[in-house]
């Protein structure tokens, strides 16, 4: 077997530990809601983590992203996170601004005024 | 054979800037549910509509397909066609039923009454989920084909690079699927 492709697309051992390692994630993260363990933000953070875990598992262990030959390949993943922050912390920034300085009167106001047009 | 790889690292580029474009249009879904999922017009929310241990199930499924579709990629590597053959079609088997679940939810959600027509959530709620479903079909017709090349002309250079590719946007399927189970039904189910 090519030594060289060996590397660049992992092996048994690397699938195997990036599966038990997701599976486990997985079901964390599961019972952690179904079983009540946290609650409110606490939980919210503790699942976003284990997502977050879970990508960088898959990243590395299926994807390989850090034995790609390519140094732009990793530019181009932290570029595309650049804009995913900004399209999805904007929007979420953006409609809770609006929602805190309208009051539902003003809302109802607003499209009751656009029915008339 | 040092021309060949060459183009095969420059392929494996290509299409990995194709996946992170994907990922800006998965987050501009997820962005729209994350706004618009309070608003279901007095429906039902996320909580009282999905069945969380069928949803656990869908993932496994799909988590499973992942590795089968890892340990095809090595059968390829080894040159061993029959054994590729066999771990591509246990992938395309996994793929093909994670699919009929989440159509089997999709209809039996529309049954109820909680069509994609119904409130903002649920439009962006089936946009979403529908979207990852719709990339999974396509990567099932891919592989099907890519099955049917295997099968008559073996393992070439050409098809192996194919087959790497295929791999990569299945691999990244699963990715997109943990911020599916974890932002649209982990979140809803609390």
């Amino acid at each position: 077997m090519n030594t060289e492709i060996t590397q660049a697309e992992g092996n048994l051992t690397s699938y195997t530990v990036g599966f038990v390692l997701s599976i486990l994630l997985t079901l964390a993260a599961y019972f952690s809601v179904t079983q009540h363990i946290f609650t409110g933000n606490a939980l919210i953070i503790f699942i976003a983590i284990l997502a977050l875990v879970q990508l960088v598992v898959q990243l590395f262990f299926f994807l390989h992203l850090n034995k790609m030959k390519s140094r732009w390949n990793a530019v181009i993943f932290w570029f595309m996170l650049l804009i995913v922050a900004i399209l999805v912390g904007g929007s979420l920034w953006i409609m809770k601004n609006l929602n805190y300085n309208m009051t539902p009167a003003q809302i109802n106001a607003y499209m009751n005024n656009q029915d008339s047009l | 054979m040092t021309h060949e790889t060459e183009s095969q690292e420059v392929q494996k580029f290509g299409f990995w800037a194709y996946l992170m474009t994907d990922c800006v249009l998965f987050a501009s879904l997820f962005a729209t549910y994350a706004v618009l999922h309070n608003n279901t017009f007095g429906g039902p929310s996320g909580h009282d509509l999905f069945s969380m241990p069928y949803v656990l199930g869908e993932t496994f499924i799909l988590l499973v397909s992942s590795y089968t579709s890892g340990l095809a990629m090595l059968a390829v590597h080894k040159q061993a066609k029959n054994q590729a053959l066999a771990w591509l079609g246990t992938t395309f088997v996994l793929g093909a039923t994670f699919l009929i679940m989440e159509l089997h939810e999709f209809s039996s959600l529309i049954h109820d009454g909680h069509s994609f027509r119904t409130n903002g959530f649920l439009s962006s709620y089936f946009t979403l989920v529908g979207t990852h479903g719709l990339h999974i079909t396509f990567g099932l017709i891919w592989m099907a084909v890519l099955m049917v090349q295997v099968f008559k002309k073996g393992l070439p250079p050409k098809t192996t690079s194919r087959l790497t590719l295929l791999n990569m946007f299945w691999h990244f399927l699963d990715v997109i699927w943990i911020f599916i189970f974890t932002l649209v039904y982990l979140m809803a189910a609390r």
